[in-house]
């Protein structure tokens, strides 16, 4: 794989105003050392951290919903305890992420604020609907799936904290993308109907799966500056190339057909080429016009709304308590 | 497919699978304890039905994944219980769930209420995790060797479910005014339904020993929750008892759009394998 010339994270020209403190930093990042809470950081590293880190978290709190949305309805025993514990792992991936967000100086509250209030993003796929039980198979095998290549990089994060919480996120992301292709799986050797109903699924989660790895890299403005400092290991365009080399021959297993008229190997690249993707659509979706970004977010703000008067109830009982202590 | 997912970096996989040694164990149950076993697992799966709801509305992330933790485990409970009832009549756990109407489930009515405010879900968490941490402790003791394993493995997981509505009743009753109101309401709402819990069904005399007496219950349960109430500062509610009956098959009137709702998908597709 490829790795595009990536920018200094600082200007060599300039290295005489560097202080000692910014230079330890950068040769930490030169070695591809790890940056701790503690370390000295640029404003600019410390604000993109945030960015991601939040971002993320907010997607696997909100990318509980698509899926909480089967709980109750899941056709069978097993399918019903195997979702329910992924839909709890995701809301512990969130805990873990803002945790790793907080110890750059935010906090946890100011974060949902963000988040309910509509000014923060999250991962444009949770604004598509779920509207059949396939989804839970479609989510785990292709959403999942596009997470894990995107995310398994970023175990190397330069950032410690976000680097430790991805180890762990990805081992069980490796389990709900299984879990996904064994749901398409048994519904690909089912019924007519079941069949259809996967086929039917694929179609829709595709095209919104690749757009998971985000613009292509000729228009991702702050991507070179994110390699530079390691926290991005990987472009945009090869993570995606990577994510379609590993479905065609999974899709074969199942027997589902991806819906890219143009996608065909290219002997001469050692890859696959793929159709256009339809970036108006991700744009629209970003800017707040998807089929479900009201929804969304109103779940997220009725949950914290209506929560208030239980946290208030902690709150204090947890202040009497530690009065009486001290008493 | 094998019905087993192994996956060793994930928390929740013993209780997602049936546990090997149980289904193993199990010999057939005879009517009566086939009975008994679709009491406590519908108890179970209807209260995991209920607090499932919940996973993304929870005041706070902590308790979306303590709620779910809780109705995980209660599905896994339903699902051994299940598996023993069903083997007598060759019918397996989904097919009990997913394919038996209203009159023949025999959940009792308390884990059939509604998740109602947070404070209605603790009062109905505090009643259920205290009868059913007592309930499988008896049932540890049974003649029935299927029915004393899946009490054993399901005490020390109602246990933790305990603590928790436990430190819930004291946060809310003792949090603020509004939190107090709101938990006094709850547990008023939710108490007519504990009498229920302790009604001697005729089946109950035909299982000496396999199964355990509800009125023999009532002592412990009581015993371990009037103190929690009396530190919480909240009288033990008087007022109404509800006659119950979802034993004999007369529910609340909550359980058939529950059931509606978790049996559409498969009802949708007889046959069908998931």
């Amino acid at each position: 794989m490829t790795i595009p010339p990536v920018p200094y994270a600082i200007d060599p020209d300039n290295a005489a105003t560097v202080s000692a403190e910014e230079q330890q930093f950068n040769d930490l990042i030169a070695a591809d050392s790890r940056i701790e809470p503690r370390d000295w950081m640029p404003d600019g590293y410390r604000k993109t951290l945030i960015r991601q880190i939040s971002q993320h978290a907010h997607s696997e709190i909100i990318g509980m919903q698509p899926e909480g949305n089967w709980i109750t309805r899941a056709p069978s025993l097993k399918r019903k305890a195997i979702l329910l514990a992924k839909v709890q792992d995701e809301a512990g991936h969130g805990l873990y992420l803002y945790s790793a967000a907080q110890t750059l100086g935010i906090s946890r509250d100011l974060m949902t604020e963000q988040l309910i209030a509509g000014k923060a993003r999250y991962s444009s796929i949770f604004n598509y609907p779920s509207p059949t039980w396939a989804d839970m198979g479609a989510i785990g095998w292709l959403v999942d799936g596009a997470a894990i290549c995107n995310q398994v990089p970023l175990c190397r994060a330069s950032y410690g904290p976000y680097g430790r919480a991805m180890v762990r996120i990805c081992k069980e992301e490796s389990f709900h993308q299984r879990q996904g292709f064994e749901i398409l799986l048994e519904l690909m050797n089912g019924t007519p109907a079941q069949r259809e109903m996967a086929q039917d699924s694929v179609n829709r989660w595709y095209w919104p799966a690749l757009q998971m790895f985000g613009p292509p890299d000729d228009d991702s403005p702050n991507s070179a500056q994110s390699m530079a400092w390691n926290i991005k290991r990987f472009s945009n365009d090869d993570l995606r190339q990577r994510f379609v080399g590993m479905l065609v021959p999974q899709a074969e297993v199942l027997g589902v057909t991806l819906p890219d008229p143009d996608l065909r190997w290219n002997e001469e690249k050692g890859a696959y080429d793929m159709g256009e993707i339809d970036w108006t659509e991700f744009h629209e979706v970003l800017a707040g016009r998807g089929p479900a970004n009201a929804r969304r977010l109103q779940r997220r703000r009725d949950a914290h709304d209506e929560g208030q008067w239980v946290r208030e109830a902690a709150a204090a009982y947890a202040a009497k308590q530690a009065v009486k202590a001290v008493a | 497919m094998s019905d087993t997912i192994e996956q060793d970096a994930h928390g929740h996989v013993d209780t997602i699978q049936l546990s090997a040694e149980l289904v193993e164990a199990a010999s057939v149950a005879s009517h009566d304890v086939a009975e008994y076993a679709l009491w406590l697992g519908d108890d179970s799966l209807v209260l995991a039905q209920n607090l499932g709801w919940w996973i993304s509305r929870a005041p706070e992330l902590e308790e979306d994944i303590a709620l779910g933790n809780i109705a995980l485990d209660l599905i896994g409970h339903a699902r051994s219980l299940l598996h023993y009832a069903g083997a007598e009549s060759g019918r397996t756990e989904d097919d009990l769930a997913y394919w038996r109407d209203e009159p023949q489930w025999r959940s009792a009515h308390l884990f059939e209420q509604p998740n109602g405010d947070f404070a209605h879900t603790i009062a109905r968490q505090f009643i259920a995790a205290h009868y059913l941490f007592e309930l499988y402790s008896a049932l540890m003791q049974s003649t029935d060797a299927t029915l004393a394993a899946i009490a054993a493995k399901a005490v020390k997981e109602v246990d933790y479910h305990r603590d928790h509505s436990i430190q819930w009743v004291l946060r809310l009753a003792l949090g603020t005014e509004e939190s107090r109101r709101r938990m006094i309401t709850g547990l008023s709402d939710l108490w007519p339904f504990v009498e229920e819990l302790f009604v001697d069904e005729p089946l109950i005399d035909r299982l000496e020993g396999a199964a355990v007496r509800p009125s023999s219950l009532r002592g412990a349960v009581e015993a371990a929750m009037f103190p929690v109430l009396a530190e919480a500062e909240l009288d033990v509610p008087r007022g109404f008892i509800s006659s119950g009956g979802g034993r004999r098959g007369d529910h609340s009137e909550n359980l058939g759009p529950m059931l509606a709702e978790l049996q559409v998908l498969a009802r949708a597709h007889p046959g069908a394998k998931w």
